[in-house]
């Protein structure tokens, strides 16, 4: 019975594999940095965005598409930015639109069909390491501009403005919790949202595969309708691939507009 | 679950190669290529700004043209017609007093005529009265046998031709 199995492990394409014998690279004791799969759609990520911005900058008043698309993404920053903390959002357009394009970028080539010419991509985004350090990134930023521009008045931040002096005591532990638990949701969303949309998506194509294997009326019965799911669930996946990105600078924003302008 | 069952063989390369590469991106990209990409749009909407500026500009001059000619055109409106006023009223003037100069010389001719049918009546109706008297002196002589002086006939002429 195991081995009429098709062997689809959902979790499989989440494994991290050294390339090229890289496994031995350390850097000190223990700790090892070996290129893997995940480091290579980093560096494919960083070289493809480069391109893509590159492609932008020729600079011309009156602009081409690629540097029209390119402007768009600096104007949503910039304007997001500046909606959401002001004049002073400024000087942050360059980590948030690096931190938005990296993410997307990310999670549209994890997406990518390359699956058909033998390749697999791996979305690194739906590792919560690298969410991790990407959430405690953002978050020492706010720390470091809170206390850079506000000093110990920035615990004030757990107080909200016109809260009565006996709630205080039970408010501040509150905030701050709530301030506390900000990178890991940061980090748990981006990677929650990535992991489940790829599981669901290799959950629905060993029922393709399972399904057709089985025979025509399987195929047709469970197959055919899997199929189509995961087209509809393709597309859902690529609209998520935006949304969290947008999220995960979106709140970067917010965070950093609590530190800059503090109530 | 990968991410867990490999953690402790792989953080520490996963945090490397992230921070390698996110921070690639940020230096080359975020701080490089994308003030470069912002100060294009910004100059852009600065050129657009300038440009709508200057067709404002030249759009309020033209306005101030427009209404300085139409000032100008009034004015030489007005003077055109105040010269054909002029004119016209010359002209009537003009003609006015040759009409009653034509008028004046029609009734002086028309009073020489007049004058010159009465003459032409007075002499006419002398002529009558002499015809008359010396009809009347004929008749009589031939009639009557009688001669009769010129003045006597020629009051009785008078006389009857006041009646007739």
């Amino acid at each position: 019975m195991a081995a009429e199995q098709a062997k689809v492990d959902p979790m499989y394409q989440f494994t991290i594999k050294p390339l090229g014998g890289s496994d031995e690279w350390v850097l000190g004791e223990g700790f090892n940095i070996a290129f893997t799969n995940s480091a290579m759609w980093m560096l494919i990520t960083t070289v493809v965005l480069f391109l893509f911005v590159l492609g932008g900058m020729r600079r011309q008043l009156v602009p081409g598409r690629w540097q029209m698309m390119v402007e768009t993404f600096t104007g949503f920053i910039d304007n997001m930015l500046e909606a959401n903390i002001g004049k002073a959002g400024r000087k942050y357009v360059p980590y948030v639109f690096s931190l938005f394009m990296f993410i997307l970028f990310a999670n549209l080539l994890g997406l990518l069909p390359l699956g058909v010419v033998g390749v697999h991509p791996f979305t690194f985004t739906s590792h919560f390491t690298v969410t991790g350090v990407l959430a405690i990134i953002s978050f020492s930023i706010v720390l470091l501009v809170g206390f850079w521009k506000h000093g110990f008045h920035f615990f004030s931040l757990f107080v909200p403005h016109g809260t009565p002096l006996p709630m205080i005591p039970v408010i501040a532990p509150i905030e701050f919790i709530s301030f506390m638990v900000r990178p890991f949701s940061l980090a748990l969303r981006l990677f929650v949202a990535m992991m489940a949309g790829h599981v669901l998506l290799e959950v629905l194509s060993s029922f393709v595969i399972d399904g057709t294997n089985a025979g025509v009326g399987f195929g047709l019965l469970v197959g055919l309708p899997s199929f189509i799911l995961m087209i509809g669930i393709c597309a859902l996946e690529l609209l998520v691939a935006g949304i969290q990105a947008y999220v995960f600078a979106l709140l970067t924003a917010l965070y950093i507009n609590d530190a800059e302008n503090l109530h | 679950m990968p991410q867990i069952a490999q953690l402790a063989d792989t953080w520490s390369s996963q945090v490397f190669w992230l921070l390698v590469f996110f921070g690639i991106t940020f230096l080359v990209v975020g701080n490089l290529m994308v003030p470069k990409v912002m100060s294009t749009v910004a100059e852009r909407d600065g050129q657009i700004a300038a440009d709508l500026a200057a067709a404002k500009a030249a759009r309020d001059a033209a306005d101030e043209q427009e209404e300085a000619w139409r000032v100008r055109e009034n004015e030489n409106r007005a003077a055109a017609q105040a010269i054909v006023a002029k004119a016209k009223d010359e002209a009537a003037a003009k003609s006015e007093k040759k009409l009653k100069a034509a008028q004046t010389r029609i009734d002086k001719k028309l009073a020489d005529a007049e004058a010159r049918i009465g003459d032409a009546r007075t002499e006419a109706l002398a002529e009558v009265e002499s015809v008359a008297v010396e009809a009347a002196q004929d008749i009589v002589k031939t009639l009557a046998g009688v001669k009769v002086t010129k003045p006597v006939a020629t009051k009785a002429v008078k006389e009857a031709m006041a009646n007739g």
